[in-house]
């Protein structure tokens, strides 16, 4: 198994520790990971975007340029990283803010409207983990307990209160993610 | 008992410094490697470990503070990005003159000039070549994972030391800003003063009544003396050459074509070779570790058996010349890059190849 | 009334100075960089000295001043602006030359530089922004960072016992013979911005009469490196900042 993902959105989106903590989960589970974010100048409010790799085996390039998965989170990201799915892989999409929706045929699409359910129970700072709930859903590639590990891994220790929290929202996510465009 | 953790290649320089027991650490701030700087003191190893941690108000003080430390027989070392390490070009000649050991960290961005802060494999001649005046070299260590970044840490002090040379690791933006698993060791004891009395005689490490001070300089007007400074020091190089050399090898046994490649271009290549394999071309790589010394025999000898090889780099082609050299045009050699902070895809490598090499 | 009787040039309060370019400046929203940009480019305007100006940028958050003042720019290295501003000035002594640099780029790197200019003299502005922190790379600490204030190379507040003091460098230069105007302003409030215009005005015109550096401190924010919004950074600024670099003249020759 190897699943190439690249999550990309704003900055202050949570995008790079949404991967950081898919990579710990991975780590936890055994497999080999990479994290590569994008930075620079770029990160300033600007977009924001982390290549996570997972595997069974040694990882190559942590830097892709064609993905089984990717996550889209706003229409910046939309526009650079639809047409990097391989085809038959995956798209994952939050709908808000999105003028432009994704176009292909040959890959599966879903749409995940986190930003709109975070908002509405109140758990704005846990929108990443709903949009991870829906990727894990499709993808189950870590299971739940090494999600909790990885998150009492990659979260500091004044947040591990959180965690249960942080499971409420990735199930969450499972539970509200639809498909666009299946094959 | 190893430690298993999750951490960019810029923290595991910084980690290793602390567990290897290093003494020192000047540095000033330059993207993409700040997170050494920052993570060290946000470890404060200052309270574990006694180790100095210091930011200097330039790479040349940093520089300049290490060859003090590396003369009192102190681990000390420096890490920068490209435009910082080319103002400490002066220092490091006078260390290399002076035969002193320490560690010099790259990660290297895009040049010439300010550039960008993005990743670049183009001080490969800066750092194998010479980089400051005068015929020295500096042992050069090229990680191609986060686990290499700290390890190499160990190996560079080692070599330092065995050599009384300074030592480099040639990391890129994108080495230092990944994250990857890493077994991280125990902390290791700093070295006493007394080992460092007894082991390294040529240390400032105060006057012995018995002995004549201790010198250290890079200093020698009479010519005859200079000359003889220069064959010591080119002896040590041989040996070096004869014993250091450092290599992988990557699907090369039934290889008709190579990648020469190091760094995040050596994993770049990998993903290319799995590309390649699959369409039926019987590709390997050559992954050198030591940049200096090259290893140019092992290629030689490949060179014997494939029918061609390109070399990856993000740059406009440096490390090709010396494969050119160590390949003595037996076979066709190509070079492949991108540059300026861009980094190719597998694809664009595995097209370089059938198209340059094999098409060619 | 209608729009062409509300826009007859006896009605305007406001423009754009000519002297800085369209471009849209990459300053974080609230960032001190812009006004003190728009001060130095309306005293420009305001003397007419557009064409006979030279202005050298810093490695920092203002590196990319060259694309936002519309007079001949150089980038130099980082904290080599002194230097480069030297040269300029003595190739060209008709000109205006100015340099614009940070606390890092100014008082950390190129210290050397920035004494030996004050030191000798040179007929140059030197406009320095004090933000007490290096905004560029991502906020660590700089030179002027004050006592237990926290940066990412100084995660538990600047101590001062393992990493030295805030350096106080424009009260050092004013001590300079080499020096003829030595000021700190800030411009967080209009009437600072103000004052602060007219102290750079002074430092232009100081350059007519061959006096030596003219030398403007700016005390200002940078929100993203300090992480406050901007009104918590101005707040935070005048609390905390101006009590250690108090703001006026430390020499006014005649
Ligand atoms: C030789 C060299 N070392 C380090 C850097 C990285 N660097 C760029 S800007 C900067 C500090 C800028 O701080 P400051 O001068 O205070 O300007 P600010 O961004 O706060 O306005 C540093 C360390 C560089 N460009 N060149
Ligand atoms: S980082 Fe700081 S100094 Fe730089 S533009 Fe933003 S607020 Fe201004
Ligand atoms: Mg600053």
């Amino acid at each position: 198994m190897t699943e190439e993902i690249i999550i990309a959105g704003f900055g202050g989106q949570g995008v790079l520790s949404m991967g950081k903590i898919l990579a710990y989960s991975g780590i936890m589970q055994n497999k080999e990971v990479s994290w590569m974010p994008s930075y620079g100048p770029e990160m300033r409010g600007g977009t924001s975007n982390v290549t996570v790799i997972i595997s069974d085996e040694r990882i190559s390039s942590p830097v892709l340029s064609v993905f089984d998965t990717a996550i889209i989170l706003n229409q910046q990201s939309m526009d650079k990283f639809e047409k990097s799915v391989k085809p038959g892989g995956m798209l994952i999409y939050d709908p808000n803010g999105i003028t432009r929706h994704p176009e292909r045929k040959d890959i599966n699409i879903y749409q995940i409207a986190a930003t709109d359910k975070a908002t509405e129970i109140g758990i704005s700072k846990l929108f990443n983990m709903i949009v991870l709930g829906g990727f894990l859903k499709y993808k189950p590639i870590i299971q739940e307990e090494f999600m909790r590990k990885g998150l009492e891994k990659s979260l500091p220790e004044r947040h591990h209160k959180l965690i249960p929290d942080n499971l409420k929202a990735i199930a969450i996510g499972s539970e509200i993610i639809k498909a666009y465009h299946t094959l | 008992m190893k430690e298993l953790k999750l951490m960019k290649g810029n923290e595991a320089i910084a980690e290793a410094a602390i567990r290897y027991g290093v003494d020192g650490y000047f540095g000033y701030p330059i993207t993409p490697q700040s997170e050494i700087l920052e993570h060290l003191m946000a470890e404060e190893p200052y309270k574990k470990t006694g180790m100095v941690v210091l930011q200097a108000e330039s790479e040349v003080a940093s520089i300049n503070m290490v060859y003090g430390g590396a003369a009192c027989g102190k681990r000390v070392m420096t890490t920068s990005s490209s435009p910082g390490i080319s103002l400490m070009q002066e220092g490091l000649s006078y260390i290399a003159g002076a035969e002193l050991p320490c560690l010099v960290v790259n990660v290297v961005r895009g040049g010439p000039g300010l550039g960008t802060i993005q990743p670049s494999q183009a001080d490969y001649f800066q750092t194998t070549k010479g980089g400051g005046h005068g015929d020295y070299r500096l042992i050069t260590l090229a990680p191609a994972s986060v686990q290499e970044m700290y390890d190499f840490v160990g190996l560079a002090f080692e070599l330092a030391f065995k050599y009384r040379n300074p030592a480099m690791i040639l990391s890129d933006g994108v080495i230092g800003q990944v994250m990857e698993k890493v077994q991280i060791g125990d902390y290791q004891p700093r070295w006493t003063d007394e080992y460092i009395k007894k082991s390294f005689p040529w240390a400032s490490t105060g006057k012995n009544p018995n002995k004549p001070h201790i010198i250290i300089t890079s200093l020698e007007l009479d010519s005859s003396k200079q000359e003889q400074v220069n064959i010591r020091i080119q002896n040590k190089y041989k040996e070096c050459q004869a014993n250091e050399v450092r290599y992988e090898m990557i699907n090369c046994d039934d290889a008709e074509y190579i990648f020469v490649a190091y760094g995040s271009s050596a994993r770049i290549c990998q993903k290319a070779i799995q590309l390649g394999r699959e369409k039926g071309i019987k590709v390997g790589l050559l992954r050198p570790i030591t940049l200096w010394p090259f290893p140019s025999k092992i290629l030689g000898e490949l060179a014997d058996k494939v029918k061609g090889m390109l070399s990856v780099e993000m740059s406009a082609g440096q490390m090709v010349e010396d494969v050119l050299l160590a390949t003595k045009h037996k076979i066709k050699v190509e070079h492949f890059g991108r540059f300026g902070g861009i980094i190719p895809t597998p694809q664009e490598v595995l097209h370089a190849l059938e198209t340059k090499i094999i098409g060619g | 009334m209608n729009r062409e009787d509300i826009i007859k040039p006896e009605n305007l309060v406001y423009r754009r100075t000519p002297v800085l370019t369209d471009n849209v400046m990459h300053y974080c929203p609230g960032c001190g960089h812009g006004t003190a940009h728009r001060l130095v480019a309306e005293v420009i305007e305001e003397m007419g000295i557009q064409e006979k100006t030279i202005g050298i940028a810093p490695v920092g958050c203002s590196v990319l001043a060259y694309n936002y003042f519309e007079v001949d720019m150089q980038e130099a290295a980082h904290g080599r602006a002194p230097a480069l501003a030297t040269a300029v000035k003595r190739l060209k002594p008709d000109f205006f030359v100015f340099s614009y640099q940070g606390d890092g780029d100014l008082a950390a790197i190129g210290t050397g530089e920035t004494i030996h200019a004050c030191n000798r003299g040179e007929n140059i502005t030197m406009i320095f922004i004090n933000n007490g922190i290096y905004g560029m790379t991502g906020g660590q600490m700089a030179p002027t960072t004050l006592e237990d204030m926290k940066t990412s190379t100084s995660p538990y507040g600047r101590d001062t016992s393992i990493m030295g003091n805030p350096l106080k460098i424009t009260e050092l230069l004013a001590q300079l013979p080499g020096t003829c105007y030595v000021t700190r302003q800030a411009v967080y409030t209009p009437a600072l911005v103000r004052k602060c215009k007219r102290a750079i005005r002074q430092a232009f015109e100081n350059q007519k009469e061959n006096k030596g550096v003219s030398f403007v401190e700016i005390v200002s924010n940078c929100n993203s490196g300090w992480k406050m919004t901007p009104t918590a950074a101005n707040q935070w600024l005048e609390e905390n900042m101006l009590p250690f670099y108090p703001l006026g003249d430390l020499k006014v020759s005649k």
